[in-house]
């Protein structure tokens, strides 16, 4: 009988120790990299939300001014904005100037509570999308990364962002307001060093995501943001580059997308059966096609299919 | 400790005689033997890879979870049994493919990663497929659009829907504006679609489906009947556990 006790004492001081240890290694190990003069992304990895990666599976950045440093996006945990504030501050003593989300997407905007204090800012869809979804998205990726999550919450935008230009600390930064991906995408192109941060307006090797997706909006977004005289292109997802290919690789996607759905809806598939067709070759550089193939029809296949069915009562 | 283990002993006891010739569920489900005394008492089960259950492994939308169930690899399928066993409310729909394919698409609310599960009976035999599917959850206790929104009764009974006719059968797919409420919302009492019937113009039975309340709000269904000599049209009938009819035709 004591030996029993005794035994199950030690399996549940083994299994705390254990945690104890992974616990104290919540690290995003964020790098801070150079993409041109001021600006620096932290690059995430191209996967979905998991336990090993910590939610860290998008791009954030910071340009810095010399009125301050100009934070884009606050990534998936509050773990994430410290990690990123202490990855800034190994860069430049310059304090943060302001904080800008280009949507209201979990992965992009949980760090906020790191950033208290500073302003943030967002487009005022972005700041209604927070205040009704927010909560709710902090509850799922609770469940999708884990313990990685401590102490993080929905914080709400401090600050509206209207489309137009910026000068700030030497640089002429444009705000530019679209949608598409979601309601309301912010992207932010830097004239002065000729970079911009798209949100994920652009998924860049990485299927793009569509929960909140409206596919014609979002094909005239890249028409707009094609027009862009940028040099260096960063993306909310996937390897940044410095030519127009992601943009085109987006555009023929969402149209894919677009007919391929039409098709299933009108030969009368049902939404499995549309999961299961067989993708282009064309798409299968970029990861997790399948998975967000699936997902988009999750998301898409009810509105392509109320086009198809007719009144029958 | 000693007498948590005399309970376990006991339980696994029970449990072992209770499931005599009963098949180890090959997801492991600590439901299964339940779910088995609950929908599939009075027939032997087997686990069956020709009973299909097709969905994504991850549910993107716990109130919509689409799943397409086929069984036409075996013949003279008599009922189709469809269940979740973590749901509050397991039981998902009863399908009587009288004149039709055995197979069904629907979709459905998941409040928890579960194994969604098909039986279908031929010969006095339950045939099983079985797959898990994980989810955030939630699916089955948020309140629907329809009720959040408020404007549901302008809509319910509404049906959208159309027919594929190829040379053996046709297809139907359709949907019925209906909240399809649960119950396990506070204050929203069950209110769900019970009976659909379809039969051709002769008044020949094609198929029977019982739904029940986790399928998803404005039941989206898809069927597949045999073609009949008055089958030209086929129509639908139906009623919700309120008492109100449902009707639709399906034209060539």
């Amino acid at each position: 009988m004591n030996i029993l006790k005794r035994l199950v004492l030690f399996a549940v001081v083994l299994a705390m120790a254990t945690f104890a240890v992974q616990a104290g290694n919540f690290d995003y190990q964020l790098q801070a990299q150079k993409v041109a003069k001021d600006t620096y992304v932290f690059v995430g990895k191209t996967e979905d939300f998991s336990f090993e990666n910590g939610g860290n599976i998008v791009n954030t950045g910071f340009i810095v001014t010399t009125a301050g440093v100009i934070v884009i996006d606050t990534g998936p945990s509050l773990r994430y904005g410290k990690q990123m504030k202490s990855a800034i501050a190994s860069v430049t003593d310059k304090s943060i100037n302001r904080v800008y989300l280009t949507h209201h997407h979990p992965d992009h905007f949980l760090g906020n509570l790191a950033f208290e204090g500073t302003p943030i800012y967002a487009l005022s869809t972005t700041a209604e999308n927070i205040k009704n979804e927010g909560a709710g998205f902090a509850d799922n990726l609770y469940l999708m990364v884990g313990d990685w999550m401590r102490g993080t919450d929905s914080f709400q935008p401090t600050k509206i962002a209207k489309a137009g230009r910026v000068l700030l600390g030497g640089h002429d930064i444009e705000i530019l307001s679209y949608s598409g991906h979601t309601s309301g995408d912010m992207a932010i192109l830097d004239n002065t060093t000729g970079v911009l941060f798209s949100g994920d307006l652009i998924f860049h090797k990485r299927t793009l995501t569509t929960p909140h997706a409206n596919i014609d909006k979002w094909l005239a977004t890249i028409d707009s943001l094609n027009k862009l005289p940028f040099k260096v292109l960063v993306p909310g997802h996937g390897p940044i580059s410095r030519d127009k290919t992601a943009l085109s690789g987006m555009s023929s996607y969402l149209r894919w997308l677009d007919k391929t759905l039409e098709k299933a809806a009108k030969k009368g598939l049902s939404m499995t059966e549309t999961m299961r067709l067989d993708l282009p070759q064309s798409f299968a550089s970029n990861s997790l096609l399948k998975q967000e193939f699936s997902r988009s029809v999750v998301h898409l296949f009810p509105s392509y299919e109320s086009r198809v069915f007719k009144r029958v009562n | 400790m000693k007498r948590i283990l005399i309970v376990l002993c006991t339980l696994t006891f029970c449990t072992l005689s209770v499931a005599d010739d009963l098949p180890s569920d090959p997801l492991g489900s600590v439901q299964w033997n339940d779910m088995y005394n609950a929908f599939l008492k009075g027939h032997p089960a087997v686990f069956d890879k020709r009973v299909k259950v097709l969905a994504a492994g991850y549910a993107e939308d716990p109130m919509n979870v689409p799943v397409t169930v086929d069984a036409s690899e075996l013949e003279n399928v008599e009922q189709l049994v469809i269940f979740a066993d973590f749901n509050p409310i397991p039981l998902i729909a009863k399908y009587y493919p009288t004149d039709a394919k055995p197979s069904l698409s629907f979709r459905f609310k998941i409040q928890q990663a579960s194994p969604v599960r098909a039986a279908a009976l031929v010969d006095g035999v339950w045939h099983v497929g079985s797959l898990w599917i994980n989810t955030a959850g939630g699916g089955c206790t948020v309140a629907s659009v329809g009720r959040m929104v408020g404007d549901w009764s302008d809509y319910l009974g509404d049906t959208y829907g159309k027919r594929w006719s190829g040379k053996k059968t046709s297809r139907v797919r359709l949907l019925i504006h209906h909240p399809m409420d649960t119950g396990l919302v506070e204050g929203i009492p069950e209110f769900y679609i019970q009976d659909l019937e379809f039969f051709d113009e002769a008044d020949h039975e094609l198929a029977r489906i019982e739904l029940f309340e986790p399928i998803n709000e404005n039941p989206t269904l898809g069927f597949e009947f045999n073609n009949t000599e008055a089958s030209s049209v086929i129509f639908m009938m139906g009623a919700d556990n309120n008492g109100n009819e449902f009707e639709a035709r399906f034209a060539q």
